[in-house]
């Protein structure tokens, strides 16, 4: 069963770091309104500024759009961060804790991976990486 | 957004007023290597009550900014994460390993008077 958007998107450009200040602002916003507890609220952002801060730091810029969603039964928030980067010659590898090939210290997409319910991340070299995470509410 | 630091006695505060982007961060870990040797300070407060975010790159920058200013002679402690913050970093796996945290910027300065009684008894 797929997850269908319930509401509109937010979608923000991603470009420097004050992008990701931007990102992890409208995720918090945005849950708020779906009724997620303060500290999911916190979770989700801290989740958002993960993925946006790598799309700065390996495809220097991209986008993360926002959207409430829901699958019949429950509703969440659902995060996609898509960027025309390089790309992951091994998603494997980068999503094992503590691989970095940049400055971050590889805490970033396996950390955002803990912090969601739901977590995939696609990548082609040359074309760039899509990740989608989706935290449901309860 | 730049970091307003306010000198009391030998300790510098820094009190963050709004969500830093990374940039702001870094300035803030360059101001205060500075400040501390202009201002002969031996304890340095960073005050994160304001932040509703301490991800990987924020937590890493404030363990840069403590161990910074050891080297330059000042302790740093980190004072006022949030409980939800608190959990959140704890679920990513980050850790202040090493750097001192209190409560609050009240807790802080009793700390830092701590261990300059201590530094003075020896």
């Amino acid at each position: 069963m797929s997850d269908l958007h319930v509401g509109t998107a937010v979608r923000v450009r991603i470009q420097s770091s004050a992008d990701i200040v931007t990102a992890r602002q409208e995720g918090r916003s945005m849950a708020a309104t779906l009724g997620f507890t303060n500290t999911t609220l916190t979770i989700i952002a801290t989740a958002i500024s993960e993925v946006a801060r790598n799309i700065v730091e390996y495809a220097k810029e991209g986008e993360i759009s926002i959207a409430p969603v829901g699958n019949g039964i429950v509703r969440g928030l659902q995060i996609v961060a898509r960027d025309q980067g390089p790309g992951i010659v091994d998603l494997d590898t980068a999503m094992r804790d503590g691989f970095s090939t940049s400055k971050s210290l590889g805490m970033g997409l396996p950390g955002a991976k803990r912090l969601m319910d739901q977590f995939e991340i696609s990548s082609a070299i040359g074309e760039g990486t899509t990740v989608k995470m989706t935290k449901w509410i309860g | 957004m730049a970091v307003p630091i306010l000198k009391q006695s030998h300790t510098l505060i820094a009190s963050i007023q709004a969500a830093l982007s990374d940039r702001d961060l870094l300035q803030l870990r360059d101001d205060l290597a500075d400040l501390v040797g202009r201002h002969r300070a031996r304890g340095v407060i960073v005050d994160v009550t304001a932040l509703d975010v301490l991800d990987s790159f924020a937590t890493r920058t404030l363990r840069g900014i403590a161990y910074t200013t050891k080297l330059r002679g000042a302790e740093t402690v980190i004072v006022g994460i949030q409980p939800e913050v608190a959990l959140a970093m704890v679920q990513l796996g980050l850790t202040l390993e090493g750097v001192p945290t209190a409560l609050d910027l009240e807790e802080g300065l009793a700390f830092l008077d701590g261990r300059a009684e201590t530094a003075d008894d020896e």
